[in-house]
């Protein structure tokens, strides 16, 4: 990311929201993005995937710029690297599980996306609720079949918001385990934005955001 | 309670959001029922108000083809009443430059009208011949031209601008013309057996009851077998003829109204799903389930009132403000005035709807705990219905059955419009249930072959838990079913009339032919090349004055076959079956026969009489009284456009009365108008119905009456356009939701877009379906069983109409998804 700026409009006038973000980050690493609320983490993870255009400046995923691409091209640059987990979950509700994970692999027109599905829900030990719907499952069942749906198309990259935040802390503590352990099996880059310093501890570098700055 | 009515308020300042398509669908259709209650109770208070104008006096005598005696006059004299003779019949009025038009002459006296005042130009034209203005132009003549009627010359003596004693209605055969009754003897129409009406308007004295001197008439001369009317039964026709369309825009007014329930059901559905934190939280602050219904119930009935008295205001003043218009369009001028009566019923209407529809999402608002509450929109909660809530649902429904059923005149219609709707309802919701397994299934299928995500993707659309397959179906359905069914009776309509004339239908009728001059009027008609299908038949007027003993007034028939007790009827004898007889009943009479006389009678009159073979009916011929034996039954029929007759006699006696003949033919168009004018220069007494003419203006009346029930019918149109608008944005939310996952997972717009479409598609093509076959079904009933004609199914009508709306359906319910497909991801991924 090279001297990306985000402003967004806003009642009271225009709100910069990422004030010239310069980060490089190595195939494979594990990077921490912590920083206090409002500091723009999200709003950069939200770049990244694409999900947001940047006011300025460029962002490169494998040595493909992000920069006037359009929805659609931005979809496929995600379906092809990029894996989201978030803290609400965003499964879709009227989904089961197995359909759920399928569908990133469906859209890829992978033709075995049921089996992989299905292999990555048992890989997160969820082999008993393939058809379940989410109602139906518990807080952590549901951010393990996130992970799942994340990490079973093979991505690049791993964005993860927080992925423990509306988890209580022992569940929390094994989706964390499970994440990491996924993200060494397959050899994902992963950028994990957390409020939990000893989480941040474990990654292989930490980066520190503050009033949508790079602080440290 | 107090406190029920205190948070409803205070929930309802936060407006009313998804519960503007509960005020919109009733208004909507309690508007469309007002309207038509309105205007039919308009036009009965104008058939009371004018009802003596109408009929042209206290009382009206109508004694066919037979001259009123005059020991009647005598009799009338000497009850100081006030009288006056009318003879009207058919005529055809020759120009100098020997064009001819058949016109309907009325000859009346010096004392007509009794009642109101007719209107010539010049004045004078009062006492010779006045012709309605149309006919000036029609015949290009002016006042002062010599005019042939019958045998006699008159001179054209000016125009007819009114008639206070006439209905407002499309003369089927002709322009009126009018003439001193003391002129209409030297015309030599009044031959014996001519088709005439001979008529008496009746004043009585200032002072005295017209009924008692109606009853002192019926008791002097009850064996004459005349007609006599009242005001109060002035125009008979007239007050069935509107109290059917009232019935048939009613029902499709209430469809209106059905498809506003639905809508009423999901707006109140969706409204619960908004409100669902709302009362959750109430119940876990210690509201009771109770407090949860009254609150809600609260909210929803001052709405559904709000929706039902905007219905009333619009229902009410649209006739008003549209009196000009249909001033000229009804027989009788309408009243203009609020009618309370039709008010209050449409809007019982509109709430008992809005009551059947609304109570059962509501009950579920009552039994879900609050925890279940904010579960439900991750996962559907079914609650069964409380038993008490259910029996008042039901009772609710019964009551709306009812009201339907017992206002209509014709019940047993009404009863089956009631069963129609609710089976139509349930046959959409098994249509859902069939799709969802279907799309089920292929979609299992489309998975085993690998097919493209997004054709698996809008499959699954179709069946997953909360999928709004049943709700999209059964809000379209019964609006879709009724668009299909009017479009096929009003093709039908048309197809009797215009487009499917008999292949074999005569050109012309030829009246009033002499028995003496049968053989020149048959070598004149020989004796043009091209002339075919040339059939003759004696014709006798005849009145039904008793059926089985029982004096005609006091028969008991059904609705539709009480015509033919009132007025002249032809009547014919043969020694043998016409030719296509078909007898579904005893045997026709040997050719000799020469006993008492025998009749064959029309099968379907014999059913809504109740009378068989071996039952007596007695008529009035020529001021004599015969008992007709029946002998057999037939199947009558007359569409074909051939000579029929309810009755046919065996010769004998009736042979030997005088009597004209009726004639058909066939005739290429080129020779027409001279074969026209050959007889009926050589025979003026003779007029001629051209079919053709006959049929043009009957297609003109149906015209109108179908554009009324096509206008009633939009008002279906536009309630199920709400109702399915209401329902695309009951989903709405949810919908957004999931395109912005599918886009975060990597899903093109296009992707999305062809699921939808798949989606849409299919819910349109089983709507369609389901409604094409409820549509033909119903239009089929009402063809076949009230309007007793033959059904012909019109494919491409059909197709036109459904394939037009579920083009609609799916473009309306792309369109609303299509936000969904422009919603930024972020903000939602970082709100939820």
């Amino acid at each position: 990311m090279r001297d990306l700026h985000l402003t967004v409009p806003a009642a009271s006038g225009p709100v910069k929201i990422l004030r010239g973000i310069d980060i490089d980050i190595a195939a494979g690493a594990v990077v921490g993005l912590i920083g206090p609320s409002g500091s723009g983490k999200t709003s950069l993870l939200m770049v990244m995937a694409g999900l947001e255009a940047a006011t300025s400046g460029q962002i490169m995923i494998g040595g493909q710029s992000l920069a006037g691409l359009d929805e659609d091209a931005l979809a496929r640059i995600r379906l092809a690297n990029v894996g989201i987990v978030f803290q609400a979950f965003h499964l879709i509700a009227s989904m089961t599980a197995l359909e759920n994970v399928a569908i990133p692999l469906e859209l890829a027109g992978d033709a075995s996306a049921q089996s992989k599905a299905e292999a990555a829900l048992r890989e997160v030990g969820l082999g008993h609720r393939l058809d379940h719907l989410p109602g139906q499952l518990s807080g952590g069942e549901q951010q393990r079949v996130a992970l799942a749906r994340a990490f079973a198309p093979r991505p690049r990259l791993l964005l993860a918001d927080e992925p423990t935040g509306n988890l209580d802390q022992a569940t929390g503590d094994a989706v964390m385990a499970l994440l990491f352990d996924l993200r060494a099996r397959s050899g994902a880059t992963l950028l994990l934005i957390t409020h939990d310093a000893a989480l941040a501890a474990r990654c292989d570098r930490t980066i520190r955001m503050a009033d949508g700055r790079i602080v440290a | 309670m107090k406190l029920a009515f205190r948070i409803a308020r205070r929930e309802l300042r936060a407006g009313i959001a998804g519960l503007w398509i509960v005020v919109a669908c009733l208004a909507l259709g309690v508007t469309a029922i007002a309207a038509v209650g309105s205007l039919r109770a308009s036009v009965a208070e104008g058939l009371a108000r004018d009802g003596t104008r109408i009929l042209g006096g206290d009382i009206a005598i109508q004694g066919g083809a037979q001259e009123l005696p005059d020991r009647l006059r005598a009799w009338l004299r000497a009850r100081h009443a006030t009288f006056s003779d009318v003879v009207t019949m058919r005529s055809m009025l020759v120009a100098p430059s020997g064009s001819r038009l058949l016109v309907e002459l009325k000859a009346v006296d010096d004392a007509w009208p009794l009642i109101g005042a007719a209107r010539f130009t010049p004045p004078a034209a009062r006492q010779g011949l006045a012709v309605d203005p149309a006919v000036l132009d029609r015949l290009q003549v002016a006042p002062g031209a010599p005019m042939r009627v019958g045998n006699a010359t008159i001179t054209l003596a000016g125009t007819l601008l009114d008639e206070p004693d006439k209905i407002a209605s499309p003369s089927l055969f002709g322009p009126r013309v009018m003439l001193p009754l003391a002129r209409l003897q030297s015309t030599g129409l009044l031959q014996p057996g001519a088709i005439a009406e001979h008529a008496m308007r009746v004043l009585a004295p200032p002072g005295t009851d017209p009924n008692r001197l109606l009853a002192d008439l019926r008791a002097q001369f009850a064996d004459q077998g005349w007609h006599m009317r009242q005001a109060r039964d002035a125009a008979p026709g007239v007050g069935r003829f509107i109290d059917r369309m009232a019935l048939f825009m009613t029902l499709v007014g209430l469809t209106s109204l059905l498809v506003g329930g639905i809508g009423v059901a999901n707006g109140v559905r969706a409204w619960l799903a908004a409100r669902a934190r709302t009362i959750a939280v109430l119940r876990c602050l210690g509201g009771s389930a109770r407090l949860v219904f009254a609150v809600v119930l609260i909210q929803v009935t001052g709405l559904a009132l709000l929706g039902v008295l905007i219905g009333v205001a619009l229902g009410g003043t649209l006739p008003l403000a549209a009196s000009g218009l249909l001033r000229d369009l009804l027989p009788v001028p309408p009243v203009d005035g609020l009618y309370p009566i039709a008010l209050a019923q449409a809007a019982a209407f509109g709430l008992l709807t809005a009551a059947s529809f609304a109570l059962w999402p509501l009950g579920r608002a009552m039994r879900i705990p609050g925890a279940a509450l904010f579960r439900d929109p991750l996962m559907p909660v079914h609650t069964r219905m409380a038993w008490g809530l259910l029996a008042v649902n039901a009772l609710l429904v019964a009551m709306l059955v009812a009201l339907i059923v017992f206002t209509a005149d014709d019940r047993r219609f009404a009863a089956w419009f009631c069963g129609g709707a609710i089976a139509t309802l349930l046959l959409f919701r098994a249509g859902a249930w069939g799709l969802m397994r279907l799309a089920h299934l292929f979609a299992r299928v489309a998975r085993h072959r690998r097919q493209r995500a997004w054709l698996r993707l809008g499959l699954s659309n179709l069946y997953r838990p909360g999928a709004a397959t049943p709700l999209m179906l059964v809000s379209v359905g019964l609006g879709l079913s009724t668009l299909a069914a009017v479009a096929l009776i009003q093709g039908n309509v048309r197809h009797q009339v215009a487009d499917q004339m008999p292949a074999n239908a005569p050109s012309f009728f030829f009246i009033d032919v002499q028995n003496t001059e049968l053989a020149q009027f048959r070598a004149i008609v020989e004796s043009f090349a091209g002339v075919s299908d040339f059939k003759d038949v004696p014709n006798l007027r005849a009145r039904v004055v008793s059926v089985k003993g029982v004096p005609a007034d006091q028969v008991h028939t059904t609705p539709d076959t009480a015509w033919a007790l009132r007025g002249d009827r032809g009547l014919t004898y043969a020694a043998s079956p016409p030719d296509g007889t078909r007898v579904v009943a005893g045997h026709w009479w040997p050719a000799d026969y020469d006993g008492p006389p025998l009749a064959s009678f029309d099968a379907a009159l014999a059913k809504g009489w109740g009378v068989g073979v071996g039952d007596v009916i007695g008529v009035n011929v020529l001021g004599r009284t015969l008992d007709l034996k029946i002998a057999n039954l037939r199947d009558v029929a007359w569409r074909s456009m051939g000579i029929n007759f309810t009755l046919i006699a065996s010769p004998g006696l009736l042979s030997k009365a005088p009597h004209t003949h009726i004639a058909t033919l066939r005739a290429p168009t080129a020779i027409q108008a001279p074969l026209l004018r050959a007889v009926t220069d050589a025979l003026p007494n003779v007029s001629a119905i051209r079919v053709a003419d006959v049929l043009e203006v009957v297609g003109g009346m149906l015209d109108q009456i179908a554009a009324a029930l096509a206008a009633t019918g939009s008002l279906t149109l536009l309630s199920g356009a709400l109702v399915l608008a209401g329902a695309v944005a009951a989903g709405q939310r949810a919908r957004i939701r999931e395109a912005v996952i599918l886009k975060t997972l990597g899903a093109s717009r296009q992707q999305v877009r062809a699921a939808w479409l798949v989606e849409f598609g299919l819910l349109g093509a089983v709507a369609g379906a389901i409604a094409a076959c409820v549509g033909t079904l119903s239009s089929w009933g009402v063809v076949h069983f009230v309007m007793r004609a033959d059904f012909v199914f019109l494919p491409a009508t059909l197709a036109a109409v459904i394939l037009g709306c579920v083009g609609l359906m799916v473009a309306l319910g792309y369109a609303g998804t299509a936000a969904a497909l422009r919603a930024k991801v972020a903000p939602l991924l970082r709100n939820e």
